[in-house]
């Protein structure tokens, strides 16, 4: 992490804070960064939010454009003035030592309530020495906080760069456990593996058994290492699921098998148009 | 009417006290960080405690459509054991200024010792540091001189009056309290501390102003109804509904939304109420239908 990451955050807030806010932040950043006071950290860590408010940053397309340069695939979508304040307040205290930065964290996430402990996971791809952050990434992932969840799992490039593929594979399959979207994981098709596959497969046949729906993304991470058994259920959806399932499989199979779709003229014509998972997705929804 | 309970200790209250507190009209309550009717040992039972007044009593409450917030702080017993203590003011800026803490407290003196008064003077300037107002707990023994040397003391750290909430008041302190310009609240018991006679004595004596009603209610013999039953037999007595309404409601209101964390809105436009959410996993249902307000 350059100060430069922190500088782009500064940035996003300095259009959105009032005088007052931006006033109390930049000081208080200036005051961790020359005096390094752990206790300065925790109150203003804590004081974040009644002075900085709990405003969805919603940028720009330039700003987004400026994030992804910053952090290559990060996308600070749900970002709130808190979050972005509170590791700002981080990024501003010194960290240039790999066991201080960690064990100063560990106490940050011990006693995190739910808006600090978003901060927190929001900001692992921002993270300096990253791959000591692995199993804090996977303890987000274990709580059944949505938000907390999603904090570590959604528009962060972390877990595909650091995580190996059974934690990879828990977090895809707890996602749609908790029915949480899959579409803004970042990586989710060049992460795709065997055993996934089969995971997804085991949890559809687990859900086709008690007559249950099955998320249309789970097939999303199916067609690409497909074998015989996948290849059998991606065929069953085809020729027996509703429409918006068919046009997921005739996504998620139209690169590495695409003969699945001969025997369907209307699919092809689908993707042909255009068809992606974002409009699909959307289309699902409303 | 709507009530507040600014100080009831529902992590040792069950279930059917949040139905029948939120039945009595109880909207929102303040629990103060107290200790646990026996002496903790080690900071790690505080870090948890403080923890679980944040997540998962405030989830609990709302289950139940109470809002639910807190006060941190270093209470005077505890505060005799200096190795402790100090671990636990280590830690305690960690807590203070978390959402929906409305107060440092509640601290003060219990046998007065001198590591009682150490540990309250530096609660005193966290708060002045984080701006937000005080609880203080006054002692049972001693009772008199202890809440006049608590106010002093305040004052003597530079705490405006409208800032502290002096607690567990009786006939005897009350009158110094409220001419010192700071808020009295009373902690209504059924048998120690004031009853509910007594409480609507003091205000057809003093009036409502500056006047806070709670229950205190915890582990011990106590009622989380205090309030909505004192209320009623102030209103038995004639007391006007005015007066009713400033001193188990509205008083509450102003003094502890001096922190900026405690706002009418948060309960006049409160989400519905759905059991069917979980907090990190848990449901407060047993096998119950979940219970979704419409």
């Amino acid at each position: 992490m350059a100060m430069s990451d922190n500088a782009c955050l500064l940035s996003f807030l300095e259009t959105r804070l009032d005088a007052a806010a931006w006033q109390w932040l930049t000081d208080a950043c200036e005051k961790l960064s020359t005096q390094a006071s752990e206790r300065d950290l925790f109150l203003s860590f804590s004081l974040a939010v009644r002075k900085c408010g709990k405003v969805a940053l919603t940028l720009n397309d330039d700003e987004l454009i400026k994030a992804n340069q910053r952090c290559t695939d990060w996308s600070p979508l749900t970002w709130r003035t808190d979050h972005a304040a509170r590791i700002s307040l981080l990024f501003s205290y010194p960290h240039d030592d790999a066991e201080t930065f960690c064990a100063l964290l560990d106490r940050l996430f011990q006693a995190a309530d739910l808006g600090e402990a978003e901060a927190l996971y929001l900001s692992l791809p921002l993270l300096p020495f990253g791959e000591k952050h692995v199993a804090r990434a996977q303890e987000g992932l274990r709580s059944n906080v949505k938000a907390v969840f999603e904090a570590v799992a959604h528009n962060s490039p972390f877990p595909r760069d650091h995580f190996a593929d059974d934690a990879w594979n828990q977090m895809v399959l707890k996602a749609l456990f908790i029915e949480s979207q899959l579409n803004p994981i970042v990586g989710l098709e060049e992460r795709c593996n065997p055993k996934l596959t089969r995971m997804l497969c085991d949890y559809a046949h687990e859900r086709w058994a008690a007559s249950r729906e099955i998320s249309i993304e789970l097939w999303r991470c199916v067609g690409a290492c497909a074998d015989d058994d996948a290849l059998a259920d991606l065929k069953r959806v085809l020729e027996t699921g509703q429409e918006h399932e068919q046009l997921a499989v005739a996504l998620s199979v139209k690169d590495k098998q695409p003969q699945l779709l001969d025997a369907y003229p209307t699919l092809h014509e689908q993707l042909t148009q255009g068809l992606c998972w974002h409009d699909l997705l959307a289309n699902v929804k409303a | 009417m709507r009530f507040i309970d600014p100080h009831v200790h529902m992590s040792s209250r069950t279930t059917d006290d949040y139905e029948a507190m939120r039945d009595a009209g109880i909207v929102a309550v303040i629990e103060p960080a107290f200790w646990l009717g026996q002496p903790r040992t080690n900071v790690g039972s505080f870090i948890d405690y403080y923890a679980s007044l944040l997540g998962w009593e405030r989830f609990r409450a709302a289950q139940f459509g109470i809002k639910h917030y807190c006060t941190m702080g270093l209470n005077s017993k505890e505060a005799n054991n200096e190795a402790l203590a100090e671990a636990v003011m280590e830690i305690l800026p960690q807590y203070v200024a978390k959402e929906g803490v409305v107060a440092v407290g509640e601290i003060g003196y219990d046998d007065q010792t001198e590591l009682e008064d150490k540990y309250y003077r530096a609660q005193l300037e966290l708060a002045k540091e984080v701006d937000l107002p005080v609880m203080i707990h006054t002692p049972h023994r001693d009772k008199k001189a202890g809440t006049t040397r608590s106010m002093d003391v305040a004052l003597e750290h530079g705490l405006p009056p409208h800032k502290v909430i002096v607690d567990h008041n009786n006939e005897e302190t009350v009158k110094e309290t409220l001419d010192r310009g700071f808020w009295a609240a009373f902690t209504i018991y059924p048998k120690t501390k004031m009853g509910k006679e007594r409480m609507a004595a003091v205000i057809e004596q003093y009036g409502s102003e500056r006047i806070i009603v709670d229950s205190s209610a915890d582990w011990g013999s106590s009622d989380p109804l205090a309030v909505p039953k004192c209320a009623a037999v102030m209103q038995e007595r004639g007391i006007s509904d005015e007066d009713i309404e400033t001193c188990c409601y509205k008083n509450a209101l102003a003094a502890y939304g001096q922190s900026g964390q405690f706002n009418e809105s948060d309960w006049l436009d409160r989400d519905k109420i759905d059991q069917s959410n979980l907090f990190e996993g848990n449901s407060v249902l047993r096998g119950q239908e979940p219970f979704i307000e419409k």
